[in-house]
């Protein structure tokens, strides 16, 4: 009884799982190909096994050599057969196998025969084919056939030619250039798709001659395109040479502006797209001019169709980048947006709103994306917590609902990525923001009694330990810290002891109470929290022993190690327990990948956790302690600030230098870092040789060689250098490089022991005046503005002569003095006549400075500035026009 | 095929258009960009996107997402899943219209039963459209009417006399004639 049953079943699946290609196998199908030799043909058949053959190919299934020639001799047979379908599919089948130059010899009659053919459909196919596998050679042979095809009466033979054409610029330009009549007529063709082919053809023929592209774009303009794929590529063209041309018409009409703007009317939506989003990437333009643009957008907004939603949102994203002003009419669309089923458009909707958003729709929207955080993927919700921090970076009075928001989804499910993004930007906020401070330690505290990354815990307590005895109670963290001491992993339980630590070391009132807690943490059953425990016991004082000065300890607690950390771990990696016990000052002090960390230093703001808050990034402390091991500038006293790294080489010369500018209050000091690329030598006694004659402030009184420069191992060597004391001195220094160059052996490495004297020049340095400015900003420039006060204030006005842009004339300025631009002003709007930039830093000698700049257009172009300096010395605020005015 | 594909300036390209079942495996596939050059890249992709856009709803209109910095339009017809992929600066609009043409040049040619066994059956018919729509990522054709009467009209030998045609036989090239009297 059960046999039938279970056979029923089969057949069952067998009709789910139908295919006709079941069970086909590629031997079989070759079998199968011989068909193609017989003498007399059945198309029927043979179509079905090409169909096979392209079915394995689709698959993913290769033929090899032999097997692919064998195929493609058996299908040049099929031309024998008059059968159209089976023409077709030999057609496929050659462009398939992409036959080899002399395979090609063997169809090429057969096809030229078809591209002469009366039936439309071989003309068509035998020229896409023939130009697919074709080379140049043949081309000349069929060319006039080709340009014949072009011009053809039957539209799909036309297009054939010319698309052909196009893929055939590629590879024989010279060829196809030649066709310029022909496809000009076809440009005229009533045919739709011609037309489209055809332009581009033309098109790209002439894309470097701008004068004849700039003629068909205005012939074209004015006549009418049939196509609205012809239409689209009109758009792109005709953007491409508003692009080009002069913008000498500042106030004037833009031209064809107007063609963009009606095309806006067009009956196609993919035409009216494509002008919207043409007229929004126009070069600085207009409200005026985006306003039509943005209208045909919103209506794309509410449509039906998820595609035109996307487009619409995409393009408005953009547009609030550079102009939010703009965009905030299509908010009420947007925010319908954000429950849409497709959340790339959900998402691009919210950020878009989160951009042009004003102060008031905050918590509206806040609450609107509560909402539908829940239901979409981690990688959508990290973007919309980095589009949060920026907007409560942009309204700081709105910290309270934004820091709600990102501890209320810090609470629900979340993957560790997103939890570490809104980690971040609460640390971020906190340390921007210090109203938000208390609040934010708060729900980090709360985060951790729940949290489920290691990693996050231990940075989360680290932070905590530098920020939370700073604030008004501390008392109140402690209970969270010590609640990780009983409840979590032996890492985050050392971590919180360490944190414990830094409490007591802070807070003179908690000390009694972190040393019962800590007594407690010695009885650990893991080492290291135990070690801890033990160790800041006895360096606080809690076991009775001899308490160590409170500054030693908070040195020792929250002092950065004076070595490279990458150093470090390389030397305990190196060292074998024995006898001897680790000595840390045999670790090398030399930071190797100094100026590859510099480069991404001051291109990204330390984001979050990574970056400790307080104090400057880690390389200057790396760079103070590098420069007061060498005791011929022990005594220069505090580093004021080093530079940037200098490239004084070319890339990939022999011998690479960058130079870092070290200021001090009374010297100069130049570490030029060193390089040598050269496998076969071994640089000695290095030395830069610095002639400071148009330097006349500045007297050499030390330099530091390098010993040894190996292939490379980078290398520091150093020039010191006094000046007048607080004087911001300026000057120009040429630099000869100086070695003993000894050969080396490449298979050994040995050196020759004798070496020869050399020289190499490098570029000229120059010490200008923002090497005497620190950047360093102010949270609220109108504050630090105002409590600065009028006294040490000096006002001049400024003509900067013809510029480029308002843009150019705003940079040059904040280059020149070298400071940090404030609360985003040193963006110019497009198109602003006027523009006010804060700018504030900290001068030599440790007198804060702030600057307002504020500039106008004078004419066409002439820049006019007036510079408002503030400091607490009247005599920093003249240096600083002294600045200005000599640069 | 390079410069092809990176300047915006140029016409509108297509990166590939993939025909896949409902459990992601290929039905048919063509891929005109070399962003993807080998077959397990191309499995790779096809895999992720099927996976990525399984949850959404593209049986009504076609749907739409960015992918790998590509945008990738999609309809899901039965058991079938149409994919269309451009470029990230591509006109979305410009994507859709070779979606809808596929489709509904398909739909016509199996006589609007669009599922995976009717497809398979008459695979030569789908290769055939594919090889009409797009040339070597340049759009050739998305008019659904003119693609299908281009590829139905090829299943007749010309030489044959009238009498001999089968009735489809004689509709697609009624089909034909009526196509070229619109497109003069």
């Amino acid at each position: 009884m059960a046999q039938p049953l279970v056979k029923k079943d089969d057949d069952r699946d067998d009709e789910a799982d139908y295919s006709p290609f079941l069970g086909i196998e590629k031997g079989a199908v070759l079998q199968e190909a011989r068909v193609f030799n017989d003498p007399q043909l059945d198309p029927r058949r043979c179509s079905q096994v090409i169909t096979k053959l392209l079915y394995l190919l689709n698959q993913g299934e290769s033929f090899t050599k032999v097997e692919a020639t064998e195929v493609f001799f058996a299908v040049t047979k099929l031309f024998q057969s008059r059968d159209i379908g089976l023409r077709r599919m030999v057609y496929v089948m050659i462009k398939e196998l992409s036959p080899s130059a002399d395979e090609v010899i063997i169809v090429t009659s057969s096809l030229m025969k078809d591209m002469t053919s009366k039936t439309d459909m071989y003309r068509a196919n035998a020229i896409r084919v023939l130009c697919r596998i074709t080379d140049g050679t043949l081309l000349t042979q069929i060319e006039r056939y080709l340009k014949q095809a072009i011009v053809d009466k039957n539209p799909v033979v036309a297009s054939a030619a010319l698309v052909s054409g196009i893929h055939l610029l590629q590879t024989n330009p010279e060829i196809v250039k030649r066709w310029s009549n022909e496809v000009q007529e076809a440009v005229q063709s009533r045919a739709a798709l011609v037309q489209f082919h055809a332009l581009a053809l033309l098109h790209q023929i002439r894309q470097n001659d701008r004068l004849a592209v700039n003629k068909l774009v205005t012939s074209l303009t004015r006549g009418s395109v049939r196509s609205p794929l012809a239409q689209c590529l009109l758009i792109r063209y005709t953007s491409q040479v508003i692009r080009e041309s002069a913008n000498n018409t500042q106030t004037g009409d833009r031209p064809f502006y107007d063609f963009l703007e009606g095309c806006l009317r067009h009956k196609a939506e993919m035409v009216i797209f494509e002008a919207a989003r043409a007229i929004t990437e126009l070069n600085g333009v207009t409200s005026r001019e985006l306003t039509p643009a943005i209208t045909v957008l919103q209506l794309f907004l509410s449509s039906s169709k998820p595609v035109l939603r996307f487009a619409a949102v995409r393009t408005l994203n953009k547009v609030a980048m550079t102009h939010p002003m703009a965009v905030t009419n299509c908010n009420i669309d947007m925010e319908s947006l954000i429950s849409d089923q497709n959340r790339s458009i959900a998402t691009l909707a919210i950020t878009t709103l989160l951009k042009t958003g004003n102060e008031s729709s905050v918590d509206r929207l806040m609450k609107q994306i509560t909402n539908f955080m829940s239901d979409i993927a981690d990688e959508f919700k990290i973007v919309v917590v980095e589009a949060i921090r920026s907007l409560c970076l942009k309204f700081p009075l709105k910290h309270r609902s934004l820091m709600n928001f990102l501890s209320n989804i810090l609470r629900e499910e979340g993957g560790f990525e997103y939890k570490k993004a809104i980690v971040d930007s609460i640390v971020i906020l906190i340390r921007d923001i210090p109203e938000a401070k208390e609040s934010g330690l708060l729900h980090l505290c709360e985060f951790i009694e729940d949290c489920e990354f290691t990693y996050l815990s231990t940075q989360i307590l680290h932070f905590l330990g530098i920020e939370g005895p700073k604030t008004s109670d501390p008392s109140k963290y402690i209970r969270y810290i010590y609640n990780r001491v009983h409840l979590e992993n032996a890492t985050v339980r050392a971590g919180a002891v360490s944190t414990l630590a830094k409490f007591g070391a802070m807070v003179d009132s908690l000390k009694p109470r972190i040393f019962v807690l800590l007594r407690r943490c010695v009885f650990d059953n893991d080492d290291e929290v135990r070690d801890r425990a033990t160790l800041y016991l006895n360096t606080l004082g809690g076991d009775g022993a001899v308490v160590e000065t409170g500054e030693d300890v908070k040195e020792f607690l929250f002092g950065s190690l004076d070595i490279p950390l990458v150093n470090l771990e390389n030397s305990l990696k190196n060292y074998e327990a024995s006898e001897e016990p680790f000595d840390i000052n045999s670790v090398p002090r030399e930071v190797k990948t100094q100026p590859l960390a510099e480069k991404k230093a001051p291109g990204k703001k330390p984001t979050g956790l990574g970056a400790p808050p307080p104090g400057p990034p880690s390389t200057v402390d790396a760079y103070e302690k590098l420069l007061s091991s060498i005791p011929e500038f022990a005594n220069f006293g505090k580093l004021f600030k080093s530079s940037a790294p200098v490239e004084l080489t070319e890339a990939e010369t022999e011998y690479a230098v960058n130079v870092v500018k070290h200021i001090f209050d009374g010297h100069v000091v130049f570490q030029y870092n060193c390089t040598n690329t050269i496998p076969e030598q071994l640089l000695e006694n290095v030395i830069v040789v610095v002639d400071a004659s148009e330097a006349e402030e500045f007297a050499e009184v030390a330099s530091k060689p390098l010993r040894s420069l190996p292939y490379d191992s980078p290398g520091q060597t150093f020039v010191a250098f006094e000046k007048p004391e607080g004087v911001p001195a300026v000057g120009k220094f040429s630099n000869m490089l100086r070695f003993i160059v000894k050969e080396v052996d490449p298979s050994t490495g040995d050196a020759e022991d004798d070496g020869v004297e050399d020289e190499y020049q490098l570029e000229d340095l120059e010490v200008v005046a923002a090497d005497y400015m620190l950047k360093v900003g102010v949270s609220n420039f109108r504050n630090a503005w105002e409590s600065m006060g009028a006294d040490g204030e000096r006002v001049d006005e400024y003509g900067l002569g013809p510029r480029d842009s308002l843009a150019e004339a705003v940079n040059a300025v904040i280059n020149l003095l070298g400071m940090q631009p404030c609360e985003g002003t040193e963006v110019v709007p497009n198109n602003s006549r006027s523009h006010t930039c804060l700018l504030s830093g900290v001068y030599i000698g440790n007198v804060k400075v702030l600057v307002r700049l504020q500039f106008g257009l004078d004419g066409p172009k002439d820049v006019a500035m007036k510079l408002a300096v503030r400091s607490e010395d009247e005599a920093v605020s003249d240096a600083i026009h002294e600045i200005v005015a000599s640069g | 095929m390079s410069r092809f594909f990176s300047s915006r300036d140029s016409c509108p390209a297509i990166k590939n258009i993939l025909i896949l079942d409902s459990e992601g495996k290929r039905v048919a596939v063509k891929y005109y960009s070399d962003e993807w050059p080998t077959h397990s890249s191309r499995l790779a992709f096809e895999k992720s996107l099927f996976t990525k856009s399984l949850k959404s709803n593209a049986r009504n209109e076609a749907e739409i997402s960015m992918f790998d910095s590509n945008i990738v339009i999609y309809k899901f017809v039965q058991d079938l899943h149409f994919f269309v992929t451009g470029g990230d600066e591509e006109n979305e609009l410009i994507l859709v219209s070779v979606l809808q043409g596929l489709y509904d040049a398909i739909a016509l040619l199996l006589r609007a039963t669009v599922d995976k066994r009717e497809t398979l059956e008459n695979l030569d018919l789908i290769f055939l459209c594919i090889d009409e729509i797009v040339d070597q990522g340049m759009i050739l054709e998305t008019d659904a009417n003119v693609l299908a009467g281009k590829v139905a009209i090829q299943s007749m030998d010309v030489s044959a006399p009238l009498s001999e045609q089968t009735i489809s036989q004689a509709l697609a090239s009624a089909r034909e004639h009526l196509t070229r009297t619109l497109l003069k």
